[in-house]
């Protein structure tokens, strides 16, 4: 407990750093939100960033931010007029949250069980061609993989619409590009941890007193083998948010991904922030969840704490 | 494109482990072979990259133009050298700008030791949960388009890995007793570093970059395909799979070929990474 309430308020200075710089870099941005083909009238923009506080001093403005956001007040959004960050993030929020966390439960149904059936019988057939199509999921990236599976099964095949958003048959194509692309590294990972687990002495006593095979395998080796397995999950996350905003606007899904890249085409700093510190906010969570869960595998790491 | 660097380093041994994995030979030929046609391609692309033939836009590959051309009637194949060219340029330049800073802070760790090093590696860890690809996007708007700043945003967030590497090597050659004799004889710092430290380390910077230029390109490319990197004219494997994803109905060919050759490049760049590994670490686990 006492660890969890410290890794939590580790997460406070580094959010304050993400913050920083995040916000400086959006103001360095060339351009403002207020720059249009036609130049609004002086005084009238001077009004806008007034109301909006974007006259003060940029220290001032990071403090008000710092204060606001710590009663959980992202500000108003500038590009959409009468909204408040927040309310337009959690318009979008559901949408990438389901995607993402769908994607990442088909990376470990997908990735695990490959991993392990691969390490079951190494150099086998069963070893080379899973681990060879891994190899290929690792080098295309997945706005290579999106167009590649919308053509095969909705140009091609006519099954799924290319692209759109609404009921859960607009789910599939987005969430197999993201889940494939993790899924890779996933079962590389748990296919070399398992090889190396099985090899220890401890399995080989397992084995040599009499302990079923399938129980080995599952019961003694594989909770030692999973342990990187669920570190990188951590990073994992981070690559499904970079991945979101390419299937984004590949798949034409109203998410934060692209939230965040029109929000930069339209210099709302406002909403640059906002976007920045949740998906932040939510790694750090995630990570912390991936740690959490590797002490309570790995009763070694728990104690040291 | 690594090899003539690590043939000059390493033992005989591992230059010969190295050469009967077919897969990573192959991959290094591949790699030298896109490398220098790409770089070549002012000299040899058949038509000027950035040439726009109006009467011959979207037509599908043939002999004129072997790869097709695009909506401007551009040729294909040429764009994909151009287009090769600044990839590969990002992967190389960003790969040695994420060197440079993950040995200078790894070895800074591992020197300081105690709670420094601590703290140094805590941040690190805390840097790499980080959504680190909303950084690159708002550094290539911030600091304009243009090719440096994206070679140095790509590095400035993709040495970690490295970081975390070089520290632990350094860790033990620290803890070594040729390193301890050296101390007591008197060199300084500078000269443990240079003399012994990064000969040392000089297997697995080899290593450790071949498998960091994959990724440093699939970021480039993240940023390009969203319409932040590489500007108009100019354009990057990234770029043209993106413009080839949006029209990939009625021109196919405009998909395929800068995707083929991109995918490509990675895998033998994985190749030939784990083939240096497996040949010249000798702590690698795969078997």
């Amino acid at each position: 407990m006492a660890y969890v309430l410290r890794r939590l308020l580790e997460m406070i200075p580094v959010l304050l750093i993400v913050v920083a710089a995040t916000f400086f870099l959006a103001h360095a941005v060339p351009g403002g939100p207020f720059d249009k083909d036609r130049p609004l009238p002086a005084e009238v923009k001077a009004r806008l960033e007034q109301y909006y506080g974007l006259d003060q001093p940029l220290p001032v403005q990071l403090g008000n931010y710092v204060v606001n956001l710590a009663q959980g007040d992202l500000g108003p959004s500038i590009k959409y007029p009468g909204w408040s960050v927040r309310e337009v993030i959690g318009s979008r929020i559901g949408v990438s949250a389901s995607l993402g966390l769908v994607s990442l439960l088909l990376a470990v149904l997908i990735g695990v069980p490959v991993g392990v059936l691969a390490a079951s019988r190494p150099n086998s057939w069963l070893d080379r061609v899973p681990m060879g199509f891994t190899l290929v999921g690792i080098c295309v990236p997945s706005f290579v993989l999106g167009p590649i599976l919308a053509l095969i099964f909705s140009l091609g095949l006519g099954w799924l619409p290319p692209c759109g958003w609404g009921s859960a048959i607009h789910f599939v194509l987005p969430a197999c590009t993201l889940g494939l692309i993790t899924a890779a590294p996933l079962a590389r990972l748990t296919r070399g941890s398992l090889m190396e687990v099985r090899s220890l002495d401890y399995v080989r006593t397992a084995r040599a007193k009499g302990v079923p095979p399938l129980r080995v395998w599952f019961v003694h080796a594989l909770r030692n083998a999973l342990l990187p397995v669920v570190t990188y999950l951590g990073p994992a996350a981070a690559g499904l948010v970079s991945g979101s905003f390419v299937i984004e606007s590949l798949f034409d899904v109203p998410g934060m991904g692209r939230l965040f890249v029109t929000a930069i085409i339209n210099r709302d700093v406002m909403l640059i922030l906002g976007t920045t510190v949740v998906y932040a906010v939510a790694l750090l969570f995630l990570n912390l969840a991936a740690d959490l869960a590797n002490a309570a595998l790995n009763p070694k790491v728990a104690r040291s704490r | 494109m690594s090899e003539p660097v690590v043939e000059s380093l390493a033992s005989e041994s591992g230059w010969q482990r190295f050469r009967r994995d077919r897969a990573a030979v192959w991959s290094g030929w591949f790699l030298v072979t896109i490398t220098a046609v790409c770089f070549l391609s002012p000299l040899i692309a058949p038509y000027p990259y950035m040439a726009q033939d109006l009467a011959h836009s979207a037509e599908a590959p043939s002999f004129a133009h072997w790869l097709g051309t695009d909506l401007l009637g551009r040729d294909v194949l040429s764009r994909l050298l151009q287009g090769g060219m600044i990839s590969l340029c990002v992967g190389l330049i960003a790969t040695a700008v994420a060197l440079v800073v993950g040995i200078c802070y790894g070895v800074l760790a591992a020197e300081v030791g105690g709670r420094a090093e601590d703290a140094l590696m805590r941040f690190v860890d805390i840097v790499s949960t980080l959504p680190l690809t909303l950084i690159v996007i708002l550094c290539t708007v911030v600091f304009g388009q243009n090719m440096p700043m994206i070679f140095l945003a790509v590095g400035g967030v993709s040495w970690l890995t490295m970081a975390r590497i070089i520290r632990n090597q350094t860790r033990e050659l620290k803890a070594s007793q040729f390193v301890q004799a050296a101390e007591s004889l008197g060199q300084s710092r500078w000269g443990i570093f240079s003399r012994h430290y990064l000969p040392n380390l000089a297997g697995t910077i080899a290593v450790c970059a071949t498998l960091t230029v994959p990724g440093v390109m699939l970021l480039e490319a993240f940023v390009s395909f969203l319409g932040l990197g590489v500007k108009a004219p100019m354009t990057s494997w990234g770029l043209m799979i993106k413009e080839g994803a949006d029209i990939m109905e009625e021109c196919p060919w405009l998909l395929i070929s800068p995707s083929v050759v991109f995918a490509l490049t990675l895998l033998s760049l994985n190749f030939l990474g784990d083939g240096l590994r497996d040949a010249f670490d000798p702590r690698s686990s795969r078997k």
